[in-house]
């Protein structure tokens, strides 16, 4: 659920068991640190050469832009968390079957890209920042809002052709990765300040949800809690390692 | 030049599910029992540990429990006039690797196969006569009966502590359980796991319809339970990250959970992980087996010589070893003969999603399996005459774990993106739910598994290749159930729904269920089945070959109760009859 801007929150100091006596740390004790942390990934990329950066964080902040709903994917590190993607076991194809030869095949038979993830992104953005140069006469990242939007609905329907790699294969991986990276725990280096999490309203790792299951029709308005938080001591545990939830109580 | 190994008694493929039991049986019966498991060692302390396992990119998204395609893969194509291609990242189904297998993250749900479902062909033939099956519909019976197994279903679910509510006790028809299901001998071990909003909501809109909703029977399970393994599996926290994922609970019934507690401690059973089987090795004559040849994760080759076989591993790699080791006469479509690779199915899943304004679900509060079911239009529960299909499924208010990289639905219509989804997504991920149809699934002709011509694993061997579309049958069958289930979902009255039954080409990309069946099916005639009813190999008979690979076809339920019964029925048949005489059980 989003929590819009004309009403506030306040945190309720009771745990989400509504058991345990002790008044768990605010959740915005270690934000300072989280903040500079955030920051110091953020700028620091592993793939990603800054030309494709720019153009990343112009995709993905037109994919989930921000509004008056709250931050957006650029705002939430996805540019980051795309980079370490690709550098990682997902963008070399770690897991996933490489072998040629390598027909197009059916829409049906799914990925047969010979490119990795990594060489989808570099040769994708060369294409499109290629094209947008002929086009409108610079690179995507320096379009405007609505131009961006016009390329990418190019790109998601398929009339904007590449030659490397198909537009709607690559728009796909894009927009999948999107969110993911807007949804992900924040460890992976998106989601950041679990701005993905609140807005839906999805509490992260969960808590023991014995008691609040069949409490049906209740809201259920957690600070959400990210791996991170626990094991940076911000999120309480229990004795299995599942975190006492803060609960949020709304007053109108 | 391979190493050969000591012999030893029983040669297990695959440490998952029915590796596991059968492995603590024969151990336990005095016979040397070695298994071999492709994957590596898990279990819940420390692989499923909190917080690391509340991880939905790595585990949904990563994929890091299942099967390593970048070492084997299949091939596929819809039809044979298409040029099968490599399955080069999980999709449409995510098969285990490692011990315990899919069991591992598997979603719980363990049902009993109808008794209509072994009888398949012959109750459709009895009812409706000919016309109302496909003439290149090749659903058949199991030479098994539901009355033959009742006993297996039973000590498996027992094995695994399932929570369910009984609906027919020795014919008795019990309120509140499901009166379509075969007699059972006993109620479930453990109560129906608690009902969430979305459940509830269902449950009241079908009574009021006439129908009888009843808890969905997992094996997440409701209360701390000690099984006949000595075997503790705790209670569930309903925390919601459950199918995909490894319990930190070890409150889903698994291997790890259930079974490996015990055989871990059997002194005449010997674990090798990262032990690929590449094949099963046979006499000169190519009727008997004398072991198996398998690669370690130095690349060592090992032959390891055993009176037994058991191909334990997951249905597509069951079929693959057969077809690579040459037991049985492989399907050859064209001219319906041959049996191996023969009646691949699947399932034919669609759902319903109901979108509300004002209220709210919280459906990340969740456990596998957790859900209201009714199964009036499952099997032969109604009358098909004149609707030109057979099979149906169970519908199911399910609360199985709602987390946003994978679950977040929004009203079609709605963009993929920009501030009208982001709008949209924000709106409906608490306010919606899913009626989720597990359709059946019958075999035909044209459906089938064999060797990939073209593309090889990491050891230089074929591919096994799917060529597979589901056919009238199951489109017709899907529009019909998916709209019982707008019927209900109407009477709960959401703002908007998202009715999406299933009549599309097959595509291998988006995930649809870890439900392959059949390709070494159980049967009573050697020229239409790979195993008889025990299933043992017609072809070499010190080779059993156990799973959902059994299937001749897909009933509208998951697979697995009806796996874990066919793997006591079959050990039965080992303990009793085979050890004390080896040879051909059926014939």
């Amino acid at each position: 659920m989003g929590q819009s801007s004309g009403r506030r929150w306040f945190l309720k100091s009771v745990t989400a068991l509504g058991g345990a006596a002790s008044l768990p740390a605010p959740a915005s004790a270690a934000e300072p640190h989280a903040q500079h942390r955030a920051r110091a990934l953020s700028q620091t990329y592993m793939y990603l050469t800054q030309p494709e950066v720019a153009f990343v964080e112009a995709t993905v902040a037109r994919l989930i832009p921000a509004d008056e709903l709250g931050p957006g994917a650029k705002e939430a590190g996805v540019a980051c968390f795309i980079d370490r993607q690709l550098v990682g076991a997902w963008g070399t194809m770690a897991k996933m079957y490489r072998q040629g030869p390598w027909p197009e095949g059916t829409p049906q038979q799914g990925y047969q890209s010979p490119l990795t993830p990594q060489q989808v992104y570099r040769v994708g953005i060369g294409e499109v920042n290629a094209h947008c140069a002929k086009q409108y006469g610079s690179s995507f990242s320096a379009l405007t809002a609505a131009q961006q939007d016009e390329v990418l609905r190019g790109l998601d329907g398929g009339k904007i052709e590449l030659e490397g790699v198909r537009s709607q294969f690559f728009f796909n991986m894009l927009l999948a990765n999107t969110l993911e990276g807007f949804f992900a725990d924040p460890i992976y280096g998106g989601n950041r300040d679990k701005v993905g999490w609140k807005l839906v309203g999805f509490p992260g790792v969960a808590a023991v949800y014995t008691a609040h299951v069949d409490r049906h029709g209740v809201p259920y308005n957690a600070v959400p809690v990210s791996i991170q938080d626990i094991v940076d001591n911000v999120a309480r545990v229990d004795e299995h390692g599942h975190p006492k939830h803060v609960l949020l109580t709304r007053k109108d | 030049m391979a190493t050969k190994l000591k012999p030893v008694d029983v040669a297990i493929v695959g440490v998952g599910l029915t590796g596991t039991i059968i492995a603590k049986e024969l151990a336990e019966a005095g016979l040397k029992v070695v298994g071999l498991e492709r994957g590596h060692w898990r279990d819940t302390d420390p692989d499923f540990a909190m917080p690391y396992v509340h991880d939905e990119l790595r585990y949904v998204g990563r994929h890091e429990l299942m099967q390593d395609l970048s070492r084997e893969t299949i091939t596929f194509r819809n039809n044979a006039a298409e040029t099968a291609l490599p399955m080069r990242q999980l999709g449409s189904f995510r098969p285990g690797e490692g011990v315990g297998g899919a069991a591992v993250h598997w979603g719980g749900l363990t049902w009993r196969f109808l008794p209509w479902d072994f009888e398949t062909r012959s109750r459709t033939l009895a009812r409706y006569g000919k016309g109302q099956l496909a003439e290149d519909c090749t659903s058949q019976d199991w030479g098994v009966t539901y009355d033959e197994l009742e006993r297996h279903f039973d000590r498996f679910e027992y094995l695994y502590g399932i929570s369910g509510k009984a609906g027919n006790l020795r014919g008795r028809i019990v309120p509140g359980g499901n009166p379509f299901e075969g007699p059972r001998s006993r109620e479930y071990p453990n109560p129906p796991l608690k009902t969430s909003y979305a459940g509830a909501l269902f449950k009241q809109a079908a009574e009021k319809m006439g129908y009888r909703p009843f808890p969905t029977p997992t094996g997440a399970v409701s209360r701390a339970y000690t099984n006949e393994y000595g075997a503790t599996i705790n209670a569930c926290v309903y925390c919601g990250y459950c199918q995909f994922f490894g319990c930190e609970m070890g409150a889903k019934a698994s291997p790890q959970t259930a079974v490996l507690p015990n055989l871990m401690q059997q002194k005449n059973f010997e674990l090798r992980t990262h032990a690929n089987v590449t094949k099963v090795d046979l006499d000169a004559a190519g009727k008997r087996a004398i072991g198996v040849t398998y690669v370690d994760s130095r690349g060592r080759e090992f032959e390891q010589p055993a009176d037994m076989v058991l191909l334990c591993s997951y249905v597509l790699n069951n079929v693959r070893l057969m077809l690579l080791s040459g037991i049985g006469k492989p399907y050859d479509p064209a001219a319906n003969t041959g049996v191996v690779g023969r009646n691949y199915a699947y399932q034919t899943p669609s759902s319903v999603t109901l979108f509300f304004e004002d209220r709210v679900f919280n459906q990340f509060m969740a456990a596998g399996g957790m859900g209201m079911t009714i199964d009036e239009f499952n099997g032969d529960n109604f009358d098909h005459s004149g609707l030109g299909f057979i099979g149906g499924g169970f519908l199911q208010a399910a609360t199985s774990g709602s987390r946003p990289i994978e679950v977040r639905p929004v009203p079609r219509g709605t963009p993929r993106w920009g501030s009208e989804w982001k709008r949209a997504v924000a709106t409906y991920f608490n306010r919606s739910f899913p009626i989720t149809i597990q359709g059946a699934c019958q075999s035909y002709r044209g459906n089938y598994l064999d060797l990939d011509p073209t593309y090889r694993d990491a050891y230089g061997l074929p591919l096994l290749r799917m060529t597979f579309d589901r056919r009238e049958n199951e489109h017709k069958m899907s529009l019909w159930l998916t709209d019982k289930a707008a019927q209900i979902a109407k009477a709960i009255g959401p703002s908007k729904m998202n009715v999406t039954p299933r009549t599309e080409k097959y595509t291998i990309v988006p995930y649809q269920s870890t439900h392959n069946t059949g390709g070494a099916i159980m049967g009573a005639d050697p020229a239409t089945s790979a195993v008889n009813k025990y299933l043992q190999s017609w072809a070499v008979p010190n080779v059993f070959v156990v799973g959902a690979s059994a299937f001749p076809q897909n009933g509208g339920y998951n697979p697995t109760g009806t796996v874990g019964a066919l793997t006591y029925w079959a050990l039965d048949a080992i303990r009793s009859r085979y050890l004390k005489r080896p040879g051909p059980l059926a014939g």
